[in-house]
């Protein structure tokens, strides 16, 4: 009989929930994981990590297809979209097996099968290894899963949700995507490289709506140029599915409506905290809107019950749940780790151009009476940027104007993904602008950008 | 190298302070925990002690300056075997708050202070680009900067972050969260401030003849009461609930008390116990039972009390102030008694240190001795009460349908109405009420 009583037990091992264990047991924890379908989570099954795959086989597509503007020659490019499939499919099955292995390395338990908590420190398992378990601290990892519209409920053939749209069976010739957040902007921006008409339809004036407008104003325009259409304000009422293909009418904040036939639709309205059948009601954890209540250190109010990541509520995003997790962990040690600063957890979009973004747009720091100090600097002036052919972007900071802390940063352009994070460490170390200033940027590289950016902020820009 | 003596911070939140006077001249030896100055803040004079021994070099700071910034240099001790020429080099003079480090000297003379002008402003700190500061204060750059902001000394702050490290919430909590707090838009009290400010100065004084007036301008007790209880009238709702209580048995008891108080050696009587006494005691067994009114308005919650400080108003030449009784509940009338005494007497001549009047959950404000039957007193965060407390005085009353005399003394209560809501301020005062009737409970 296999062990069946842990320190810390946890249900769902996404990257909340496995990164949790591991620090679980680091730190001397017996510890369990509960999972129902496969280590990793959607994260490295069905999100972050294979959509990346998907986007990677798109980029290299788009340099192809421009090879002659770097003095190359490239003919006949075609697209196997069963192979870009079965590359992603792939690579989510090695990391995933790659955690198993993390597992086993760490000495957790890896129990399968679906949880209900059934009194404190209990939890029955059904599935394969269905069974009672005991732990002393219970935390729920169980993440989030796509937001169905009414109306609009996938069904695998012709409205997708994100599973479907990661495993096309061959490139629809035109796709209704709705939800301009993340996730549907990065399928938008795959399926349009790859030649699919795309339309986009975004409920609020905004797309990208928690990005920084200036920034989000910037992504349009260039996903337009592109030949993505987007309509902003703006609502799916009636899906009408017909043979292979869907129509759905679509009605704007005035009221208009009009009609747009595509052959698939990509629901992307968001996801939601799976809370669901977790027993959580019984046992009295409060959850709002959809989400478990916690405090910074991943505490329901029920003793011994804590929550991490999706669904213990936004942003819902992979690092947050890690870092959450980690904390959470730390805390029940006694560590006394810092709470989680979700002013300070930095947000990407890996579309075709990547957009990053950590803490206050500028919008809201000014809503929030900050007084600001607003630095920008394009891609147009970095000696980096030219030379890689990707000359079209920005880099903008936002600064307390009397205290010179650091508010926000916010990007678009090549590669950004990889640069924002060194505003992230700098927010955390509470460096002010001088600190920035004082810091030395290796030439040629995009992050000079990021400095520039400061200096522009401070009135001694050097390179526009 | 000369040592700079700094402006002190006499408490947490001190920014600045008058110099009032020097007690030592240029060129007096000096040891250390000599007596050196004397500085005025809102409602103390305290006094400065040297820390280090040497010789007075320079007084950068004349006596009577008002508004000095904490940390300001205000003199420099030369240490043995240096003269006054170690001071007149620019050097010297440019060195921040921490002392001898290579950095420090590196800069720049502070042109404020080589010229040594009695006004002359904080000098300029270097910004260390890593957490470790010139002097060993480990604290993050916004720490830093928020700190210098608010003229708040970091190496009075315990850090939060990691190993120790000052970070910009430990500035917050330390300010009570004014620089933390993103909205900058003027609070309702400036912009109350702003409206009631009245008249312009000129204007009030164009309205009488020029020699019909002297102007006594305002010391920094005065500018204190102004903004303390305006701030409390503008943004603590307060209301107030009086009732009379007959003191017959109290004063009864006192006379009794007083008459067989014991001698010390000096044939002196140990204690001479007041009405007022007996109110301090009578509020704080009060506030203890009822817990709810023994509390302080937060904006993020309350603090309930778990002693009864009792702060009493007393009137002082130029102002008054407010000491503090500690755990009243548990003193004695007698050390109450005492403990009012020494108080009061050096309330008057100013020498009460900050920590025997900040603080405190409720006040007692008595104009009994004037002959006032009955007024209202305004609350002093971080109180939620005050007790103004009126004459004893004959009355006639009606007792079992018939007419009687007896001595009432009425009390109104003032209550924060945030954090003390009218049951409850009345059940506050019922309690009082009852000890003031009944003086035995009193005497445990």
């Amino acid at each position: 009989m296999a062990d069946t009583s842990f320190d810390i037990l946890i249900i769902g091992a996404g990257p909340g929930g496995y990164v949790a264990a591991i620090r679980a047991a680091q730190l001397g924890f017996k510890t369990g994981v509960v999972e129902r379908e496969h280590l990793g989570g959607i994260c490295l099954n069905w999100g972050c990590i294979p959509t990346k795959a998907l986007l990677r086989s798109a980029e290299i597509y788009r340099y192809l297809k421009h090879a002659k503007d770097y003095g190359l020659s490239a003919e006949k490019i075609g697209v196997d979209t069963a192979a870009i499939v079965t590359r992603s499919r792939a690579i989510a099955k090695r990391l995933s097996n790659g955690v198993g292995f993390l597992m086993k390395k760490n000495k957790i338990t890896v129990i399968d099968g679906s949880a209900k908590l059934t009194k404190p420190g209990e939890v029955q398992v059904e599935g394969k290894s269905a069974g009672i378990y005991q732990g002393k601290h219970i935390i729920v990892a169980t993440g989030a899963r796509p937001r169905v519209l009414p109306g609009i409920e996938p069904d695998k053939e012709l409205i997708w949700t994100y599973f479907d749209a990661m495993v096309p069976k061959q490139m629809p010739k035109s796709l209704l995507v709705i939800g301009s957040g993340a996730i549907g902007i990065e399928f938008a921006s795959f399926y349009r490289t790859l030649g699919t008409e795309v339309t986009v339809v975004e409920v609020l004036p905004q797309i990208l709506p928690i990005e920084d407008e200036e920034i989000a104003l910037h992504a349009r325009k260039r996903l337009e140029k592109q030949g993505i259409k987007f309509l902003t304000d703006s609502k799916v009422i009636v899906v009408d599915k017909q043979k292979d293909q869907v129509s759905a009418i679509l009605e704007n904040n005035k009221g208009a409506k009009q009609s747009i036939v595509a052959e698939r639709i990509i629901s992307a309205a968001g996801v939601i905290g799976n809370i669901e059948n977790l027993g959580l009601a019984a046992l009295g954890v409060k959850t709002e809107r959809g989400v478990i209540q916690i405090d910074g250190y991943g505490r329901t109010n029920v003793a011994g019950v804590y929550a991490i990541g999706d669904v213990a509520g936004p942003p819902m995003l992979a690092h947050k749940a890690e870092h959450e997790g980690v904390v959470c962990v730390e805390a029940i040690k006694g560590l006394k780790p810092y709470p989680v600063d979700k002013n300070k957890i930095p947000g990407c979009t890996y579309c075709d151009p990547q957009i990053a973004s950590v803490g206050l747009t500028e919008r809201r720091a000014k809503e929030g009476g900050r007084e600001v100090r607003v630095g920008r600097f394009p891609f147009l002036g970095n000696g980096k940027a030219i030379a890689l052919g990707e000359d079209q972007g920005l880099v903008k900071t936002i600064f307390d104007k009397s205290t010179g802390e650091l508010l926000g940063a916010h990007m678009i352009g090549a590669e950004v993904t990889e640069l924002i994070q060194g505003f992230v460490i700098a927010m955390n170390c509470e460096t002010t602008e001088e600190e920035l200033l004082h810091s030395i940027f290796p030439h040629p590289t995009l992050s000079e950008m990021m400095y520039e950016s400061v200096l522009d902020a401070y009135g001694r820009v050097i390179h526009v | 190298m000369p040592v700079n003596i700094l402006m002190p911070a006499l408490s947490p939140t001190m920014e600045k302070g008058n110099l009032a006077k020097w007690l030592k001249k240029e060129g007096d030896k000096i040891k250390a925990g000599d007596v050196i100055a004397e500085i005025e803040t809102d409602k103390a004079t305290m006094e400065v002690e040297a820390v280090d021994e040497g010789t007075l070099g320079k007084i950068v700071i004349a006596e009577g300056t008002p508004d000095v910034p904490v940390n300001q240099i205000i003199a420099v001790l030369l240490e043995e075997g240096e003269d006054k020429s170690a001071i007149d080099s620019p050097k010297s003079l440019s060195a921040a708050p921490e002392k001898k480090t290579a950095r420090l000297e590196e800069m720049p003379a502070s042109n404020a202070m080589a010229t040594s002008t009695p006004t002359a402003t904080v000098p300029k700190q270097a910004s260390p680009t890593n957490g470790k500061g010139p002097g060993g204060v480990f604290a993050s750059p916004l720490a830093r900067r928020l700190a210098k902001q608010s003229s708040i000394d970091l190496s009075r702050i315990r850090g939060s972050g990691p190993h120790g490290r000052i970070i910009a919430r430990d500035i917050g909590a330390l300010d009570g969260g004014a620089t933390m707090r993103a909205p900058k838009v003027p609070s309702t009290v400036a912009r109350l401030t702003e409206i009631t400010a009245g008249m312009p100065d000129e204007k009030v004084r164009a309205l009488f003849a020029e020699d019909s007036y002297d102007f006594l301008p305002h010391d920094s007790m005065r500018k204190t009461i102004a903004k303390r209880l305006m701030e409390s009238k503008l943004t603590i709702p307060h209301y107030y609930v009086t009732m009379d209580c007959e003191i017959d048995e109290l004063l009864n008891a006192r006379e009794e008390i007083n008459s067989s108080t014991p001698k010390t050696a000096d044939g002196k009587p140990r204690f001479k116990l007041s009405v007022n006494d007996f109110v301090i005691k009578a509020l704080a067994l009060a506030l203890i039972k009822v817990p709810d009114a023994n509390v302080s308005w937060l904006e993020s919650g309350m603090l309930r009390h778990k002693h009864a400080d009792v702060g009493v108003a007393v009137a002082i030449p130029g102002g008054l102030i407010t000491p503090i009784i500690r755990h009243a509940e548990e003193k004695t009338l007698g050390v109450i008694s005492n403990e009012m005494r020494d108080l009061v007497a050096r309330a008057r001549n100013r020498k009460l240190k900050p920590n025997e009047y900040e603080g405190g959950s409720s006040a007692v404000s008595n104009l009994g001795m004037y002959g006032v039957q009955n007024f209202t007193a305004v609350i002093n965060p971080p109180h939620a009460t005050i007790l103004a407390v009126g004459t004893g005085e004959q009355r006639a009353i009606a007792r079992n349908g018939k007419p009687t005399v007896a001595t009432i003394m009425t009390v109104t209560l003032s209550c924060d109405h945030r954090a003390v809501d009218g049951a409850i301020g009345a059940e506050l005062l019922a309690a009082f009420k009852g000890y003031i009737q009944k003086p035995v409970g009193l005497l445990a």
